[in-house]
């Protein structure tokens, strides 16, 4: 299948300008963009997509064994900048995207000029000194969770997470379909984040790196983004005054502010 | 009880006395601003958590009140949901009361804005969901235990089909012999036919196909009694018919109640050329593709097994030159349907005919095309054999 399909590549914004390429995280898709997105389509080639497994992205392209770590989901960006031929490229990765982010400028840096990370986390679980936030059996129970609220994923969606063509009317009922995934992708996916540990990487970004972190964040706190900042060579720390792990959508002002700070070429946003 | 009209202005709690449709109703029903504080919670759901009031509003969050897998759950769903589409609906969640003790709730939950977009609060609705919890529990058990002897049930007649079918023929001096099985559908279930390549005496080979009637463990049960069967004949017996035949009492002595199709190959190794002889009992004839060119069906019909005590069986003899080829068959290749048009035997001879490396290559390509012939949805399962002199 063509990638722009499998991804749900949208591309918007200034089509001349410096590539921006956002990355969602688990939970959603490239709708977690919305607020943040337009403000610099001005100035920039805005570039979403869907994780394989995620809002209108191929389901039939996941396999097991690419998405079995983060790696797969980072070589999925550098498979989606080699197709557009972005170069020079802003990554604003949110949530473990950020760390998605952090593998695949490790992997190919001359590709990237700046990444942001959103809520970053290279290590969610509790590791000796090392607080993540999280223990083991915490990660088990939103396996849960996420297993209780699947119960009522029902398949008929599945035509149109998968964007069926053939099938319009069931266009009506895309708007309410935020967030859902198949059952067994986000099961995997789920762990697959969680579980990860990507502390050794962050040292190897020669990438200018801003990290965005919340006030107060359950899922990525504030010693941690901290951590984050520390390690990678070249970090700067933001503190937004936002409660959530999302200031993409609760905050987006801030956000679209610390990011437009963090870029030296923006001028005149449409937020600002 | 009085039923005074609530003003919706949950946002400034002060301001709004309590009543009673409010406080008693039969769910717990809480605000929160944007940052997720409680603001205002009714009694129902005070009853719920344990709390009072001073504990609740302004102090805590919602969240707060979730497991910890539940506020993964609120800030990778619930939260982006109730920010993209303005609601979410019947989310399952835990609550964790004061006491520790947890709750399985569902929760509905609405984002108010105001006339900018700007979020101003959430309304939630908080069901307990104790018992449809429990439920869906056993549910999800029985559907992790239904899928684990799935899982089971596919090694089975994974492992049960490699017993009837040999991996990987034996090297059999200046004869180049491959074997492909391919199972029907998804492969859940064994299938009939089978094939075997063994050697008697020195020199002495057989070479075996067959079609047991039928699918599953009772097919699988004859299946391997036929394939024993065959190699205790094949030294008992002097000639091909009354091999089979044998084999026939065999089957009809143990009240085998399935009948199958079968044709055996003799191949002696004679003055450095191969000398066969071929018996079918109710088999697709094998066919024959001389190095020479042409092609043709080798043998005469005879009496299917495990039906009839008599058996009419005839052996024809023949010659194999260097590089003449001979592909044995069963009828899920020849009979697989395409709408009501089967692939039939001159595909086939097409597809045998067309050159080839290796007699590997010659049985893949022949069950590779019947299958993709067949839309991939193929309901029998297929054995192919093929045979080629190498000097």
């Amino acid at each position: 299948m063509e990638v722009a399909a499998r991804f749900n590549i949208t591309v918007t914004g200034n089509a001349s300008g410096q590539p921006m390429l956002f990355a969602h995280g688990f939970g959603c898709d490239q709708n977690m963009w919305r607020e943040v997105a337009p403000a610099f389509a001005d100035e920039y080639r805005i570039v979403l997509f869907d994780h394989v497994g995620a809002g209108g992205s191929d389901l039939t392209a996941y396999d097991e064994e690419r998405y079995g770590s983060l790696r797969g989901y980072a070589d999925d960006v550098l498979l989606i900048c080699r197709e557009l031929d972005l170069q020079d490229v802003v990554l604003v990765g949110h949530s473990v995207s950020a760390m998605v982010g952090v593998l695949a400028a490790v992997q190919e840096p001359e590709r990237f000029s700046r990444l942001v990370l959103v809520g970053p986390s290279p290590r969610y679980v509790d590791d000796g000194e090392y607080r993540g936030g999280f223990s083991r059996e915490d990660i088990d129970e939103l396996l849960d969770s996420l297993d209780s609220n699947y119960l009522g994923w029902s398949r008929l969606m599945a035509p149109v997470i998968m964007g069926n063509p053939e099938r319009p009317e069931l266009g009506a009922e895309l708007s309410a379909s935020f967030c859902r995934t198949d059952p067994e992708i986000a099961r995997r996916f789920a762990r697959v984040t969680f579980l990860s540990d990507n502390r050794s990487d962050l040292a190897r970004v020669p990438v200018p790196s801003l990290v965005l972190q919340c006030s107060q964040d359950v899922i990525a706190p504030v010693a941690v983004g901290r951590y984050v900042a520390d390690t990678m060579p070249d970090a700067t720390l933001v503190m937004l005054d936002a409660t959530g792990h999302c200031p993409n959508l609760s905050a987006p002002r801030q956000t679209i502010e610390a990011i437009a700070r963090f870029l030296p070429e923006s001028r005149g946003l449409r937020a600002s | 009880m009085t039923g005074r009209v609530v003003a919706p202005d949950d946002a400034s709690p002060a301001d709004v006395p309590a009543d009673e449709l409010y406080d008693a109703a039969p769910c717990g029903y809480l605000s929160m601003a944007p940052s997720g504080t409680i603001v205002r919670a009714n009694r129902t759901l005070l009853q719920m958590t344990g709390y009072t009031t001073d504990e609740l509003v302004g102090r805590r969050t919602f969240a707060e009140l979730l497991t910890v897998g539940g506020r993964l759950y609120h800030e990778t769903h619930f939260s982006p949901m109730l920010h993209l589409q303005g609601h979410v609906r019947e989310i399952a969640l835990e609550l964790l009361r004061r006491d520790g003790r947890r709750l399985p709730v569902l929760v509905n939950a609405q984002l108010v804005r105001d006339e900018r977009g700007t979020p101003l609060v959430v309304r939630a609705a908080v069901l307990d969901a104790s018992e449809r919890r429990a439920y869906e529990q056993e549910l999800m058990a029985a559907r992790r235990r239904a899928e684990e002897s799935e899982a089971r049930a596919r090694d089975l007649v994974r492992t049960l089909q490699q017993v009837l079918v040999p991996p990987a023929p034996p090297t059999v001096p200046a004869l180049d012999v491959a074997g492909v099985y391919r199972p029907a559908r998804h492969g859940d279930e064994v299938g009939g036919d089978f094939y075997d390549v063994f050697q008697t005496a020195p020199g002495t080979w057989f070479v075996v196909l067959g079609d047991v009637c039928g699918k599953g463990i009772p097919a699988a049960v004859v299946t391997a009694l036929l394939r024993y069967a065959i190699r205790d004949a094949a030294v008992s017996q002097p000639t091909l018919p009354r091999l089979l035949d044998h084999v026939n009492q065999a089957m009809l002595r143990q009240g085998a109640d399935r009948s199958a199709t079968v044709v055996v190959l003799r191949l002696d190794r004679v003055d450095d050329a191969w000398q066969v002889t071929s018996c079918s009992a109710g088999h697709p004839l094998p066919l024959l593709v001389p190095a020479a060119g042409g092609d043709r069906q080798v043998g005469l019909p005879g009496t299917l097994l495990g039906i009839l005590p008599e058996t009419r069986l005839h052996a024809v003899e023949l010659r194999l030159a260097p590089g003449d080829l001979v592909v044995l068959y069963t009828d899920g290749v020849t009979e697989g349907r395409r709408g009501r048009e089967f692939y039939d035997v001159d595909r086939l001879r097409r597809n045998v005919a067309a050159p080839a490396a290796d007699a590997q290559q010659v049985a893949q390509r022949l069950v590779d095309d019947a299958v993709a012939f067949q839309g991939d949805t193929t309901r029998d399962d297929m054995a192919v054999v093929a045979l080629r002199v190498t000097d």
